[in-house]
């Protein structure tokens, strides 16, 4: 585990470096429950828009946990399964859940509007916020969340296209600094516990 | 329990003429479609999802080419693989179904895409699909739809609808 962490660190070193250069970012997250990068490591400043159209930065939900997914709304599969767990595990939380802000980042603003968001969200929990903005609000986004993003290109052209993209969830401190990731294919009810035990921790 | 929701028995006679010289395939019976499922969709959605287990009771390999549905302009299927926290989604052209063996599209694994939606998938409602095998022909069949985020057939492991607190 030791040297897997290392070489994870290495390869982020070493990405860092050319980050700025490519068009889509590969790095490698710790395995969940495991190990965690530096807590400078993930995350950072941002402007999005919220789709109520309140522009949302990363100081806005500062004093509670921020609870993030990043997918877009073309995608039939591992979004609304996400985002259901997303959903399920808030409602688990009961009052626990004021603590903390769901929120779900388009990584293709290109079609998520906000009023394509707004829509494709009353299908789920309406404490989770859906956020958006231009290209380059969420390429930058992207890049501090080290996130990885591929948008394919559309071999028949037009709008039908896929993304590649990471697959968890991050929860972010109080403080905004990055707490954990959870895995997006966890049932409900365990990113319930995973957060319960988070919260648990960082109060101790 | 279990429930085999549709025995696809001969399908050949869809092909009405010319029917005759293909029903003498041997595998015309062999292929059989479980529990075909689907999610309803957020709205707006414009792709959805749709999941069955094919088992080849045959005795030759058989071959699931495609799908159609009159709700959707086409249906693909996707594979998801993962690597380093990394979902990819591949399309796959065609999924071949071994003798004796069977097949699962479920969600994080594989799925049946339906892109460019004519109609919101709604709960409760059903989406009629048509596979086409390389040699058991066409077998119709008809997916329930469970809810948004269900996890299998029959809504288990979803949130009900409209049990969010709210604000």
């Amino acid at each position: 585990m030791i040297v897997k962490l290392g070489v994870a660190i290495v390869v982020l070193l070493a990405l860092a470096a050319s980050v700025f250069l490519s068009t889509s970012l590969m790095i490698e997250l710790p395995e969940p429950k495991i190990t965690r990068l530096g807590t400078a490591a993930i995350g950072g400043p941002f402007t999005l828009v919220a789709t109520n159209g309140e522009t949302v930065s990363d100081k806005t939900f500062r004093g509670k946990w921020v609870l993030i997914y990043f997918g877009y709304t073309y995608c039939p599969d591992a979004c609304p399964t996400a985002l259901n767990s997303m959903s399920v595990a808030l409602e688990k939380l009961g009052s626990q859940a004021n603590d903390l802000q769901p929120l779900f980042i388009t990584v293709d603003p290109n079609r998520d509007t906000r009023e394509t968001m707004a829509k494709y969200l009353t299908a789920f929990d309406s404490r989770i916020i859906g956020l958006t903005g231009t290209k380059e609000q969420i390429d930058s986004v992207i890049k501090e969340y080290r996130l990885y993003v591929s948008r394919d290109k559309p071999e028949r052209g037009g709008d039908d296209y896929l993304i590649t993209h990471s697959s968890y969830i991050y929860l972010m401190g109080p403080q905004g600094r990055f707490a954990n990731v959870i895995h997006a294919e966890e049932l409900g009810d365990e990113i319930a516990l995973r957060l319960r035990k988070e919260m648990a921790d960082a109060g101790r | 329990m279990k429930r085999v929701s549709y025995q696809v028995a001969v399908v050949l006679l869809a092909f009405g003429i010319g029917g005759a010289s293909q029903a003498q395939t041997p595998a015309a019976n062999s292929i059989v479609v479980e529990q075909p499922w689907a999610r309803a969709t957020p709205p707006g959605a414009k792709t959805g999802a749709a999941y069955l287990t094919v088992m080849n009771n045959g005795a030759t390999p058989d071959r699931l080419l495609g799908a159609t549905t009159p709700l959707a302009d086409k249906v693909e299927f996707h594979k998801e693989t993962e690597e380093s926290g990394v979902s990819r989604m591949r399309e796959v052209p065609s999924v071949e179904v071994q003798p004796g063996a069977k097949v699962t599209f479920k969600p994080g694994e594989m799925h049946m895409m339906m892109v460019g939606l004519k109609q919101p998938l709604k709960e409760g409602q059903n989406l009629p699909l048509t596979l086409q095998f390389e040699k058991a022909g066409n077998v119709a069949v008809t997916a329930s739809i469970g809810n948004v985020g269900a996890m299998k057939h029959g809504n288990m492991g979803a949130m009900p609808p409209g049990s969010s607190m709210g604000k």
